[in-house]
């Protein structure tokens, strides 16, 4: 299916950069109008995936994040989130809640716990030394089902 | 931004602001354990009032005050957390080590 408008932004995996990933994708969906609670439930999930290719895909070196945004019929929004990175072996324990590699550094193991509860869809597709992209999807609700 | 932090008596309060994320994170943490390892406070009260964003960064925040204030006795509270960080906050269990305090939130009181 064709999207209807999309938006690609690419940006260094510096932990500062966090803040502005989930705010640009929440800026280019603003003009479906979406609940603040939808924009928080983005937001909260794009920041989960952007921070694991910062302390885990990129884990002391500096790498490319891109972020591809397509909006489709019926205010479906996928944001696919992508870094060439060390990839994840194994996707399916890495998913598993409380699952950290880094539990010294205070990572709780949710963040794609997180990104699953925030969103309608996650897919997470992965190679090892070459990259991962996670591709969350989320339908917003329409106007006049709002109460 | 650095969080505001005060003492009474065996208490001791940090007011969190704006977002917590991995980012922001650090800072925090520092300065939290700095005062939580100098006056072993029985109840730390972690105030969420000006907490605008949270990710799952906030999670391993809470759950390491968790653990450093268990590891001489005190306890952790949480005060003033709205609708959506209490969401973030039930996915990781958290209500169920640390108290937190029923305050209604602004999408509440609508």
């Amino acid at each position: 299916m064709k999207s209807e408008n999309q938006m690609k932004v690419s940006f260094q995996s510096l932990s500062v950069n966090e803040g502005f990933a989930r705010v640009a994708v929440a800026s280019f969906i603003s003009s479906l109008d979406p609940t603040a609670a939808e924009i928080a439930d983005i937001k909260t999930a794009v920041s989960e995936a952007v921070t694991n290719c910062i302390v885990h895909a990129y884990r002391d070196t500096i790498g490319t994040i891109t972020i591809h945004t397509k909006i489709y019929p019926n205010r479906r929004v996928v944001v696919t989130i992508k870094d060439k990175g060390c990839g994840i072996e194994d996707i399916e324990k890495a998913i598993e809640p409380l699952f950290t590699t880094l539990p010294d550094e205070e990572r709780s193991g949710l963040g794609f716990s997180v990104m699953q509860s925030f969103t309608d869809k996650m897919r997470v597709r992965s190679k090892v030394g070459k990259g991962t992209s996670v591709v969350l999807e989320k339908i917003l609700s329409k106007k006049a089902e709002r109460r | 931004m650095p969080a505001k932090i005060t003492q009474d008596e065996d208490k001791l309060t940090v007011y969190l602001s704006g977002e917590i994320d991995h980012h922001s994170c650090v800072q925090i943490r520092e300065q939290a354990d700095t005062e939580i390892m100098k006056i072993h406070p029985k109840e730390v009260v972690l105030d969420f009032k000006d907490v605008t964003f949270m990710d799952s960064s906030g999670i391993g925040l809470v759950m390491g005050r968790y653990r450093l204030a268990s590891s001489y006795g005190g306890v952790i509270t949480i005060t003033e957390a709205s609708a959506y960080l209490k969401r973030v906050m039930r996915i990781a269990g958290l209500d169920s080590i640390v108290n937190i305090k029923q305050t209604a939130s602004k999408e509440e009181l609508n």
